[in-house]
C-alpha cells in the first residue's frame, strides 16, 4: 500500500490530516440522527410486500394496540402534500412517486403506512403487527420482462439531450479491417452507505428544522418547503457530518416531506431511522443497463468507426438516466461515432445517483471492448490506447483542458510491473491460482457549480468559513480549511469551518465529484475579498493595484494566487481600518455558468457545468488502473490481491484525502466487479438480498494491496482551484480491469458483471 | 421484535424447567414460544426480523462454566456447547489433533460473531433462506408450514442440491456440523427426564415433508456437549465463497483420513453450503476405503457424493463446484504432513 500521507508533488497541497479526524475517531461527530431532540415520537415505516397494484383496506387493531402507539398514518389520513417535479424536470426529488397520496402501489417496498410511537420499540412492534389487503398486479421486474416498455432516452429525458454522433459510422465500420461488436451487462446496485436513512423533523411554530444525512441542504430544504406549501425561509435542514453518500442522498426522497407533516400534525419533533431494507426501496439506486459495442479499427490499432447503444432501466413514472454515451463516445480519437441510448420502463422505484453514475456502466463496456480489441489486433492493450489517444474530442472537435491519460498509464504500469505479464491468456499461475493483469482507461468529467462563501477574519488570525457544503466523507472540511488557511496566511488550527446547515451561505449539492473545485474556488474568492480590504488600509495605492494582480479577485488562477505571498501585517491592517473582525460573503460562478445560476443556486436548483457541455473545451479527470486477479482452478474462487492505480486531476488540494477517496474507489470498483449485485425476484419484481449479509461488499481480506499514484498536473483553463474532482474517478475503469485481468487468467471472456465464480469455466 | 420476558438460567436443571414450562407438547422446536438464548448472534437476530416470536427466552450463558469446556483427553474430545467458537479454533491441540473441527470454526462467520458464538448455537443456526428471513414474503413452508416455498422458483443461488423436498430447498448454512458429523460426534443432550445422548448425524432432519422441524430436539432440551472418539489429524476443511472472509460456503469439504502408505483405512467425507442439512457423503466413503488413493478415484467419490443431487435455476452450478471442492479436499487431506 501507498503511505497514507504521499509526499507532496508538484501543484499539490500539504497531507494535512483531517480537521475532523479526532471528533471521528472518538465518535464526537455528530451525525443527523445523534442530534438531541425535544421529546421526540418515533417513526417506523411500513412498506409494501407488492411491486404493482392497490392497499385494499388496513387492519390495524393489533398494531394499535401496543402500549405506546399515537398515530398510524396511511394514504386515508395522511397529511396532503403537493407533488415535486423529478430534478431532471427543475424540481427537487428523486422520484415523483408519492406514497401515502392514494392506495396505490408503484414500486415494491413503497411507504404504505407510517407507525408513531413513544419509543422506537413499540414503533417497529406496532409496524410488524399491521395487516394490509392488497390487489396485486402483474409487475414488469426488469429488462426483458413482459410488459415494460422501451424508448429512446432523448425526448424523455431533459437532461439527456443528444445521442453523440460525428461522421459516418456505417460506412467506416463496414469498411474496417477489423471489426468488433460486443455486448455488456450491469447489474442494479445500492449504495448501502453506514448510515441508515433518517429524517428527524421539528416544528418551532412555523419554522421546521430538518436533521437529515443529505449531500444537498440547499436542494432539500425547497423540496420539502414546496412539499408542504411553506416559504423555503422557514426550513432549515442540518447534518454536519453525513456517513457516506455515494449519491443516494442527492435529491429529495419522499420521507422527508412525509415525516415534516407528521410532525406538524403532532405538534412534536418525530424521528425516523428507517432500516437497512427500507433503504433499497424508499430512496434511490444504480439500475442495471445493457450495452452494445461496435468498433472498427484499422491494423495498427487506429479507431476508425465507435458505435456504444446503451440501455437503462428506469421506473414508470421517472424517465431517469445516464447516458454515459457522452463520455464513451469522446474518450478516444475516433472519426466516426454514433450512439444511442434508450430507457426501459418497468415496476420499479426510481433509480437515480450512484458513484460515476454514467461512467461505471459505460466505460465498463467500451473499455472490456477496448481490450477484446487488442486481443483481435495481438497488441498489448495499453499500446492500443496510446495510438488512440488524443487531445480534442473527436465529436465536436473540443480540446482536452488537460489530459494526462497516456502519463497515468506509463506510471501505472510501471508500479503495477505490467512488463513481467506473459500476454498470453492461461500463462501465468501460481499453486493452485491462474493469474492474470488486466488494465483499463478511468475518467470522470470535471464539473463544478456556483457556490457562496462567509468568510470572517479576527485580527488574532482565527477564521471561520461558513458554506453550505457537505462532508459525506471526503475530506471537505480539511480541504476548505486549507484553503482557507493558505489563502489567507492564517495557521490551520485558527481556521473553523461550518457546513452541512442550510443556513450557511448555499453550496451545489455534494455529486458529480464538484465540491471540492466549487467550494474551494468560492472560498478562495472571498478571502480575495478580505484580503484585498485588508490591503486596502495598509498600503498606498500602487501597491494595492499590485496586490489585486497578484491576490487577485474572483477567478484569478490558483497557482499565481500561492505565489503571492505577501507578507501582511494583521494587527495594522486592522488598526488602520479600525474594526476589530473583517467579514466578506461573496458568490462565484464557473465560466459558462448560466445566466440564472445565482438565483438557481438560492432556490436548490443545481448548475453544474463542466465536462463536455463546455463552449470550446472539455474538461475531464484521468487515470489509468491495473489489477491482478486470481483464479482457483479448483474452486474458481476469484480473489483480486493487488489494485494499481494512476490519476491525473489538476491540482491536489490534499494528497492524503485524494488518496484516501481514489482508495476508496479502486476498492469499490474491485466490489462492483465481483460481488455487489442486487438480485431481484423476477415473479414479483423485488428486491431479495436486501440486507448486508447478502449484499455483497468486500470484507478485509478480500483487500490485500491497493496502491495509489498522484500524478502532477496542472490545468489553467477549469477553475480557480485548478482542482479536477476525483471522488468518482477510481471506481470507473475497475469493472473493466477486473474482466480483462480474468481474460488473461483464463482465456474467458466475460461480459456481464458482476462476475461470480459460478461464471468461469476453467 | 416483539416484547418478551428474559430469564437467567443460574443451573441447568432451572434452564429445562423454564424451556419445557411453556413449550406445548407438540410444538416443533422452531415455534416454541420459549427459546434458549446463547451468543445471541442467530436468535436475536431472527427476532428482529420478527421471524421467531418467542414471548420469553431463558439465557443459558450463566451455565458457561460447566458447559464450555474444551476437553481433548488424547484419545477423545469433549466439547461443551457453550464453549464460543473462537475459543475452540484457537486451541493448539483442536489445531493439531482434529484440524477439521479448527478450521470449520476459524472460517466461518467473522471473529466479532465468533467470540459471541457457541458451540451450541452453532449447529442450531436456522437457514440464511432470504424468504424465510423476511417475513413480508407469504411463502415459507418453514416459517408457515403449508404456505409454500418462494424460493424453489425464486431467486436460489445459495439453496441445497441435496436433501431436498418439494416443500423446502433451504441450505444449513453452517461449517462446524460438517466437521462433527464427519468425524462420527455424538451431541450430548439434557432434557427434563435427565441426559441422553445420540449420534450427531441424528440431530438434523431433512425438510421433507415438514421444513419447520429442523432437529430431533424436543422443546425443553438442550445441548450440553459435542463428543468424538479418536483423533483426526489428518482431516481438512475446504471451503469455497465469494469473499475471502465472513461469508458463508457455497460448497464445502469436511475430510478425515485414516492413510496406511497410500492406502485409505477410513474414509469422511461431509458437505456443507449444498445440503438441508450437515451432509455424510457416505457414498463417496465406501468408494475411497479399501483403496489406494489417485486422482482418478477422488473425482469418482465426488462424483458419487453429488449423484443425488438436483439443482434449481440459480443454483445448478453447485452440483459441479461441490464436486471440485470434495476431489480437492481429498487431495489436500492425502497431502498433509502429518
Ligand atoms: C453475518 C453472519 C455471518 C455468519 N457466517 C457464518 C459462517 O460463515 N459459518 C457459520 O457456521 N456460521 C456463520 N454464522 C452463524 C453463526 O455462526 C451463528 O449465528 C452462531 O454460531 C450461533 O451461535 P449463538 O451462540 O450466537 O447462538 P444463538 O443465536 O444464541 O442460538 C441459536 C439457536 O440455537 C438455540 N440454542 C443455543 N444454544 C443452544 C443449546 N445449547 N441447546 C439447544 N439450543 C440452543 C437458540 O435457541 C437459537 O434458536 C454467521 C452469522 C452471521 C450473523
Ligand atoms: S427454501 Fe425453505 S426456508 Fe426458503 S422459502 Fe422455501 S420453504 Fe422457506
Amino acid at each position: 500500500m501507498t503511505a497514507a500521507a504521499p509526499e507532496p508533488k508538484a501543484n499539490m497541497g500539504k497531507p494535512l490530516s483531517r480537521y475532523d479526524a479526532v471528533s471521528k475517531v472518538t465518535g464526537r461527530a455528530t451525525y443527523a440522527s445523534d442530534m438531541p431532540l425535544a421529546n421526540p415520537a418515533y417513526a417506523f415505516l411500513v412498506t409494501s410486500a407488492i411491486a404493482k397494484g392497490r392497499v385494499d383496506g388496513f387492519d390495524l387493531d393489533d398494531a394499535r394496540a401496543v402500549r405506546g402507539v399515537i398515530d398510524i398514518v396511511t394514504h386515508e389520513n395522511a397529511p396532503k402534500l403537493k407533488e415535486s417535479k423529478l430534478f431532471s424536470n427543475g424540481g427537487y426529488a428523486g422520484t415523483t412517486i408519492q406514497p401515502l397520496k392514494s392506495p396505490d402501489i408503484a414500486h415494491d417496498g413503497q411507504i404504505i403506512a407510517v407507525v408513531i410511537a413513544e419509543s422506537y420499540e413499540a414503533a417497529r412492534e406496532a409496524a410488524n403487527r399491521v395487516k394490509v389487503r392488497y390487489t396485486i398486479a402483474a409487475p414488469s421486474a426488469t429488462f426483458d420482462s413482459p410488459g415494460t416498455t422501451t424508448a429512446a432516452a432523448k425526448g424523455q429525458n431533459a437532461q439527456f439531450k443528444e445521442d453523440p454522433k460525428v461522421g459516418d459510422f456505417a460506412g467506416a465500420f463496414e469498411a474496417a479491417e477489423i471489426q468488433l461488436t460486443a455486448s455488456y451487462d450491469t447489474p442494479t446496485q445500492h449504495h448501502n452507505p453506514m448510515e441508515l436513512f433518517t429524517t428527524s423533523c421539528a416544528w418551532i411554530g412555523d419554522d421546521l428544522v430538518i436533521y437529515e444525512p443529505s449531500q444537498y441542504v440547499y436542494g432539500l430544504k425547497n423540496g420539502v418547503a414546496e412539499q408542504l406549501g411553506i416559504d423555503a425561509g422557514k426550513v432549515r435542514v442540518v447534518n454536519p457530518y453525513v456517513g457516506g453518500g455515494f449519491g443516494s442522498r442527492g435529491s429529495m426522497t419522499p420521507r422527508t416531506a412525509i415525516i415534516a407533516g407528521i410532525a406538524r400534525r403532532l405538534n412534536r419533533p418525530v424521528k425516523l431511522v428507517a432500516t437497512r431494507d427500507q433503504g433499497f426501496t424508499i430512496t434511490t439506486y444504480r439500475a442495471e443497463t445493457r450495452h452494445e459495442i461496435k468498433l472498427g479499427a484499422s491494423r495498427d490499432g487506429r479507431l476508425v468507426a465507435l458505435r456504444h447503444e446503451g440501455a437503462e432501466l428506469s421506473s414508470r413514472a421517472d424517465a431517469y438516466c445516464v447516458g454515459g454515451t457522452k463520455t464513451t463516445t469522446r474518450l478516444y480519437a475516433c472519426p466516426n461515432v454514433d450512439s444511442l441510448v434508450s430507457i426501459v420502463r418497468a415496476d420499479r422505484n426510481t433509480p437515480g445517483f450512484m458513484r460515476s453514475p454514467p461512467e461505471v456502466p459505460y466505460l465498463f463496456a467500451l473499455e472490456s471492448a477496448m481490450d477484446e480489441l487488442a486481443v483481435k489486433l495481438n497488441m498489448d492493450p495499453v499500446e492500443l490506447r496510446r495510438v488512440n489517444d488524443t487531445t480534442n474530442e473527436p465529436i465536436g472537435g473540443k480540446p482536452y483542458t488537460s489530459r494526462s491519460l497516456m502519463a497515468c498509464f506509463d506510471e501505472a504500469a510501471k508500479a503495477f510491473g505490467w512488463a513481467q505479464r506473459s500476454p498470453q491468456p492461461k500463462s501465468m499461475a501460481e499453486g493452485d491460482w491462474l493469474i492474470g493483469y488486466g488494465c483499463a482507461a478511468t475518467c470522470y468529467p470535471t464539473q463544478m457549480g456556483p457556490a457562496a462563501a462567509r468568510v470572517r477574519l479576527q485580527r488574532d488570525g482565527r477564521t471561520r468559513v461558513e458554506i453550505a457544503g457537505h462532508e459525506i466523507g471526503t475530506g471537505a472540511y480539511t480541504v476548505i480549511a486549507q484553503t482557507a488557511a493558505e489563502r489567507l496566511g492564517v495557521p490551520l488550527e485558527k481556521v473553523a469551518v461550518f457546513m452541512g446547515d442550510s443556513d450557511l451561505p448555499p453550496a451545489p449539492v455534494a455529486g458529480g465529484s464538484n465540491s471540492t473545485a466549487s467550494t474551494c474556488s468560492a472560498v478562495m474568492m472571498v478571502c480575495d475579498q478580505i484580503r484585498q480590504r485588508l490591503f486596502k488600509a495598509v498600503m498606498p495605492d500602487s501597491l494595492t493595484d499590485k496586490a489585486k494582480e497578484t491576490v487577485g479577485i474572483g477567478q484569478a488562477p490558483t497557482t499565481q494566487a500561492a505565489k503571492s505571498d505577501r507578507p501582511l501585517d494583521l494587527e495594522k491592517a486592522f488598526d488602520t481600518l479600525g474594526v476589530g473582525v473583517v467579514e466578506e460573503y461573496g458568490e462565484w460562478k464557473p465560466e459558462g455558468a448560466p445566466l440564472d445560476s445565482f438565483r438557481a443556486m438560492h432556490s436548490g436548483h443545481v448548475r453544474l457545468v463542466g465536462g463536455h457541455q463546455m463552449k470550446d473545451k472539455i474538461a475531464y479527470a484521468f487515470g489509468a488502473e491495473f489489477v491482478e486477479v486470481r483464479v482457483n482452478r479448483f474452486t474458481h474462487e476469484i480473489r483480486c490481491p493487488r489494485l494499481v492505480g494512476a490519476f491525473a486531476a489538476g491540482r491536489i488540494m490534499n494528497p492524503r484525502t485524494a488518496r484516501s477517496q481514489l482508495m476508496g474507489g479502486l476498492i469499490w470498483g474491485m466490489s462492483s466487479a465481483l460481488l455487489e449485485a442486487t438480485e431481484i425476484d423476477e415473479r414479483n419484481a423485488r428486491y431479495v438480498n436486501d440486507n448486508l449479509a447478502d449484499y455483497l461488499v468486500p470484507v478485509n481480506a478480500d483487500v490485500a494491496g491497493v496502491e495509489v499514484i498522484l500524478l502532477s498536473e496542472q490545468d489553467d483553463h477549469i477553475n480557480p482551484a485548478g482542482a479536477k474532482g476525483l471522488g468518482e474517478l477510481a471506481n470507473v475503469g475497475t469493472n473493466a480491469a477486473i474482466c480483462n485481468a480474468l481474460y488473461h487468467a483464463t482465456g474467458q471472456r466475460i461480459r456481464k458483471l458482476p462476475v461470480r465464480l459460478e461464471n468461469i469455466e476453467v | 421484535m416483539r416484547p418478551f420476558l428474559y430469564q437467567r438460567a443460574t443451573d441447568p436443571d432451572m434452564a429445562v424447567q423454564a424451556l419445557s414450562a411453556a413449550a406445548a407438547a407438540n410444538n416443533p422446536l422452531t415455534q416454541a414460544t420459549t427459546q434458549p438464548l446463547a451468543g445471541g448472534t442467530t436468535l436475536i437476530d431472527l427476532m428482529k426480523l420478527d421471524v421467531m416470536r418467542p414471548t420469553a427466552i431463558v439465557d443459558i450463558n450463566p451455565l458457561a462454566q460447566g458447559w464450555s469446556a474444551i476437553s481433548p483427553d488424547g484419545e477423545n474430545l469433549r466439547l461443551g456447547a457453550l464453549a464460543k467458537m473462537s475459543d475452540v479454533a484457537a486451541h493448539d491441540e483442536i489445531q493439531r489433533n482434529y484440524p477439521v473441527i479448527a478450521n470449520s470454526l476459524k472460517l466461518a462467520a467473522s471473529a466479532q460473531l465468533r467470540n459471541m458464538a457457541t458451540l451450541g448455537g452453532n449447529v442450531m443456526q436456522r437457514t440464511r433462506c432470504s424468504y424465510f428471513r423476511d417475513v413480508s414474503y407469504e411463502n415459507c413452508n418453514k416459517r408457515k408450514p403449508g404456505s409454500g416455498c418462494a424460493a424453489m422458483d425464486g431467486v436460489n443461488r445459495m439453496h441445497a442440491v441435496l436433501g431436498i423436498s418439494d416443500q423446502c430447498i433451504a441450505t444449513y448454512p453452517g461449517d462446524f456440523a460438517q466437521a462433527l458429523i464427519a468425524l462420527d460426534a455424538t451431541v450430548e443432550i439434557m432434557g427434563k427426564s435427565g441426559s441422553r445422548s445420540m449420534p450427531f448425524a441424528e440431530l438434523h432432519k431433512v425438510p421433507g415433508h415438514s421444513p419447520d422441524v429442523e432437529t430431533a430436539l424436543q422443546p425443553g432440551e438442550l445441548i450440553s456437549a459435542f463428543t468424538v472418539s479418536g483423533r483426526w489429524p489428518r482431516s481438512v476443511y475446504l471451503k469455497a465463497r465469494d469473499r475471502q472472509s465472513y461469508e458463508f460456503a457455497l460448497s464445502s469439504a469436511a475430510i478425515a483420513l485414516d492413510l496406511q502408505d497410500d492406502t485409505i483405512r477410513d474414509a469422511r467425507v461431509a458437505l456443507g453450503g449444498v445440503a438441508t442439512v450437515p451432509w455424510r457423503a457416505r457414498e463417496a466413503e465406501t468408494l475411497l476405503k479399501g483403496q489406494k488413493f489417485d486422482d482418478g478415484l477422488a473425482q469418482r467419490a465426488a462424483d458419487a457424493a453429488f449423484a443425488d443431487a438436483r439443482g434449481r435455476r440459480h443454483n445448478s452450478f453447485k452440483i459441479a463446484l461441490g464436486k471440485r471442492v470434495v476431489a480437492r479436499a481429498l487431495q489436500q487431506a492425502v497431502a498433509m504432513e502429518i
